[in-house]
C-alpha cells in the first residue's frame, strides 16, 4: 500500500506538513481559520508532529504498519485493519480514550485529542484529492506518499 | 534593549507582517538563519527585528499565509548622487569594525550591461526562417583546440577515413556549462545535483578549486576539474577523473585575489576532498606561486596534460581584465585547449567588496576583443573561448556566440534556479536558502532531487529557446552563429563602443 515515508536527510524542520494537516482535518480548510480558530475551540491538533534532535528532525505519523500495535491493544475496537486498503481506521465514536494505543505505537504516532477523551491519528487524508495535504505541503519533498517493499 | 548603537538603524530591509494573514505559526522562526524573526515569550506571539533582515525572501517564500512582505526600507538618506545611501552605511560598518568590507554574488554596481545593448537578427522574405520543431536544430558544441584543416584519406576498399589526429575534446549537447562553484562555497547536494544535471542534459559541471568528492567520481565524463592556486584536492586520480581539466587564474568578481574559505565552512567531507585539516581556513594564493609568465602557465598546461595522458582539454580560465586579448593570446600559444573569460560582473562566494565592485571589464567587451585578437592572429582555432559573468537568459546566451563565444558558464544563473535571491550574504555561510552554507542544518534545505531536476528544466529550457532564436536567424546550427557578428546591432552604444564589440549600429 502507498504510505508516507518522511526523509530525515532533507525534512527541513519547517514545520509546514503540520498546518497542512490541521488545515486539511480542519473544518473550514482555510490554514488561518483552521489554526487561529478551531484549533482553540474545538481541540484541532496536526496528526503528525515534527520531532527535532539536534540538527535532525523528521516528521513523523501513523505508518499504518503492516501488523499494528494499536490495534491489538485496542480495547474497544475503535482500531482495525482495513484489509481492502491496508490502511490502520479509527472509529472515533467508538473510541473510549483509555489510551491504550498511544503506549502501545512503537513510533509515538497517535497523540491525545487536547480536549477530548479521543485520539489524533493520520488517515493518510482519505477522500483528499492529490493525496495526504503533507506530502503536497513539503517543500523540499521529504515526505514522499509511495508504494515500497 | 533602550540604546542601541547610532547605526543600528540604517539597515536595509523592513519585514512587513500583515497582522490579519500572520498565525504565529514560526514558520519564519525557524526558516530565519539570521534571527529576524523570533518568538516573544511576553507577547506570545511571533516579532521581528527589520535590522537583521538580509532581504533574501526565505521566510516570505515559505510563509503558509503570505503574510510576508519584505520591503526595502522606506526611510533613506537625503538624496545625493555623490554619496549614495551604500557608501555611508560602508563608512559606518567600517567605522565600527575597522575591517575590509566582504561582498557575495556578482558586483551590482551600475555599468553598462552591453547584452542589453545588442539586439540579433531573423530572417525575413529572402531568407527562409526553420521551424526548429520541424527541422533538425544542432546545438552540439566541442570544447578543445580545432585542426585548421582535415586531411582525409580513402582506403583500400574505398571507404574515407580522417587521417589528421583530433585533440581531445568535450562534447555539450548544449552550448552552456554549470560553472566552477566550489565544493566548500557550496554545499555536497548542490555538486551533487550539478553532476547529475549535467549528466542528464549532456552537458558539463565545473568542481572549481574544491576538489571532487569520491562519490561524484561516477559523474567524471560530465565533469570539468578545476586546478586553482590553492591546489586543494588535486591528485593524479583527480586530474584523469573529468572530461576536462580547468587551471583557474582568475576569477572576474576577485580579479587578482585569492580565495579564502573559513574555517568554519570546513566539515568532514570538506576537508577530505580538499585535503586540508578539518576546521582549518582554505587559503588559495591570489598568484600560483609557480606561474609569473606564459612560459610558466606553458610548463603548467603540459604538466597536467601529461599527468592526464593526453586524454582531456586543459582549459586556463581567467578573469577579463585590460589587457586579457594579449594574455588570452599569450595563452593560446601556451598550448591551452580552451580558454574562460570571467568578467566583472561574475559571481562569488566572498570577495572584498571594493575588488568586486571596480576591478575588471564588461565580459561582452572582453569576449569580442579576445574573439578577434586570436583571429587576427591566426590562432583561433586552437582554443575555444568559454564566457562568463552575468549571464542571466539564453538570449545573452546566444549573443554571446554570436560575439565568438564556443559555450557560456553559467554561475549565478545555476544558483539562482536552486533558489537563491542574490541577497548577496553567502560569505556568512548562514544561506537561508541552503546553496552557500555547509551547516547540516541548511544545507538540507537543498534537496538534489529538486534541485537536479531544476538546473536539467533550465538548460532544456535555454536550449528550446536558443534553437527558437537561431531558427529565426534562419540557422540550423550553433555553429553557423559563432562568431557571427552579421547577426548583431547596436542601440544607444557609441562608436568606440560598436568597434570594440565588432558589430554595426541598428539601422545598419
Amino acid at each position: 500500500m502507498k504510505r508516507v515515508y518522511p526523509d530525515k536527510e532533507y525534512c527541513i524542520g519547517c514545520h509546514l506538513c503540520e498546518l497542512a494537516c490541521i488545515t486539511a482535518h480542519s473544518k473550514s480548510k482555510d490554514v488561518i481559520i483552521a489554526y487561529r480558530e478551531e484549533r482553540g475551540q474545538t481541540g484541532l491538533s496536526p496528526c503528525k508532529r515534527v520531532f527535532e534532535k539536534g540538527d535532525t528532525c523528521v516528521a513523523v505519523s501513523c505508518r499504518h504498519c503492516d501488523d499494528p500495535s494499536c490495534v491489538a491493544a485496542c480495547i474497544s475496537g475503535a482500531l482495525h485493519k482495513d484489509p481492502e486498503t491496508g490502511r490502520t481506521v479509527y472509529e472515533r465514536e467508538k473510541c473510549v480514550g483509555c489510551w491504550s494505543c498511544l503506549m502501545a505505537c512503537p513510533y509515538g504516532a497517535i497523540r491525545r485529542h487536547p480536549m477530548e477523551n479521543k485520539i489524533v491519528k493520520c488517515d493518510l487524508c482519505e477522500g483528499r484529492e492529490g493525496g495526504p495535504a503533507c506530502v503536497a505541503a513539503c517543500p523540499n519533498q521529504a515526505l514522499k506518499f509511495e508504494e515500497r517493499d | 534593549m533602550l540604546f542601541q548603537p547610532i547605526n543600528k538603524n540604517y539597515h536595509e530591509f523592513c519585514i512587513d507582517r500583515d497582522k490579519d494573514l500572520c498565525i504565529n505559526c514560526q514558520v519564519c522562526v525557524r526558516q530565519c538563519s539570521y534571527e529576524a524573526h523570533f518568538w516573544d515569550e511576553a507577547r506570545q506571539k511571533v516579532m521581528h527585528d527589520n535590522s537583521k533582515c538580509i532581504g533574501c525572501h526565505r521566510c516570505e517564500a515559505l510563509c503558509p499565509t503570505a503574510a510576508l512582505n519584505i520591503r526595502k526600507k522606506p526611510s533613506d538618506f537625503r538624496t545625493n548622487s555623490l554619496w549614495r545611501p551604500v557608501f555611508l552605511q560602508n563608512i559606518y560598518k567600517q567605522a565600527d569594525t575597522g575591517g575590509v568590507l566582504l561582498a557575495g554574488m556578482g558586483s551590482p554596481v551600475d555599468i553598462p550591461v552591453y547584452w542589453d545593448r545588442m539586439l540579433l537578427d531573423a530572417s525575413q522574405v529572402t531568407n527562409p526562417s526553420i521551424d526548429p520543431l520541424r527541422e533538425p536544430m544542432e546545438l552540439k558544441t566541442f570544447l578543445g583546440a580545432k585542426p585548421k584543416r582535415v586531411e582525409i584519406v580513402t582506403g583500400k576498399d574505398g571507404k574515407p577515413s580522417l587521417k589528421t589526429k583530433l585533440t581531445p575534446q568535450i562534447e555539450l549537447n548544449y552550448p552552456m556549462m554549470f560553472a566552477a562553484m566550489s565544493f566548500g562555497a557550496i554545499n555536497f547536494n548542490l555538486h551533487r545535483a550539478m553532476a547529475r544535471a549535467a549528466t542528464e542534459t549532456g552537458i558539463v559541471y565545473n568542481t572549481g578549486e574544491g576538489g571532487l568528492h569520491k562519490s561524484l567520481y561516477k559523474y567524471g565524463r560530465n565533469t570539468i576539474v578545476q586546478v586553482a592556486s590553492g591546489r586543494f584536492g588535486v591528485h593524479l586520480d583527480y586530474l584523469k577523473a573529468g572530461a576536462g581539466i580547468e587551471i583557474k587564474v582568475g576569477q572576474g568578481a576577485k580579479p587578482g585575489i585569492g580565495g579564502h574559505l573559513p574555517g568554519a565552512k570546513i566539515n568532514a567531507k570538506v576537508s577530505e576532498t580538499r585535503m586540508v585539516p578539518l576546521g582549518s581556513d582554505a587559503i588559495s594564493p591570489a598568484p600560483h606561486h609557480d606561474i609569473y609568465s606564459i612560459e610558466d602557465l606553458l610548463q603548467l598546461i603540459y604538466a597536467l596534460k601529461e599527468a592526464s595522458e593526453y586524454k582531456v582539454p586543459v582549459s586556463v580560465k581567467i578573469a577579463a581584465v585590460h589587457n586579457v586579448s594579449a594574455i588570452a593570446s599569450g595563452i593560446a600559444r601556451a598550448g591551452a585547449d580552451i580558454i574562460a573569460i570571467d568578467g566583472m560582473r561574475g559571481g562569488t562566494g566572498a570577495a572584498p567588496a571594493m575588488i568586486r565592485d571596480n576591478v575588471g571589464i564588461p565580459i561582452e567587451l572582453a569576449l569580442a576583443q579576445v574573439d578577434q585578437r586570436l583571429r587576427d592572429e591566426g590562432i583561433r582555432n586552437n582554443v575555444s573561448i568559454v564566457a562568463s559573468g552575468g549571464i542571466r537568459c539564453s538570449g545573452d546566451v546566444i549573443k554571446a556566440i554570436a560575439l565568438g563565444a564556443d559555450a557560456v558558464y553559467l554561475g549565478t544563473a545555476t544558483l539562482i534556479a536552486v533558489g537563491c535571491t542574490l541577497c548577496g550574504r553567502c560569505y556568512t555561510g548562514k544561506c537561508p536558502w541552503g546553496i552557500a552554507t555547509n551547516d547540516t542544518k541548511l544545507s538540507k534545505r537543498q534537496n538534489p532531487d529538486i534541485a537536479a531536476k531544476k538546473l536539467a528544466n533550465l538548460i532544456r529550457a535555454w536550449g528550446h529557446e536558443i534553437e527558437e532564436m537561431l531558427g529565426g536567424m534562419g540557422l540550423n546550427s550553433i555553429e553557423s552563429l559563432r562568431g557571427n557578428r552579421d547577426k548583431l546591432r547596436g542601440v544607444g552604444l557609441s562608436d568606440t563602443e560598436l568597434d570594440i564589440l565588432g558589430i554595426k549600429h541598428a539601422g545598419r
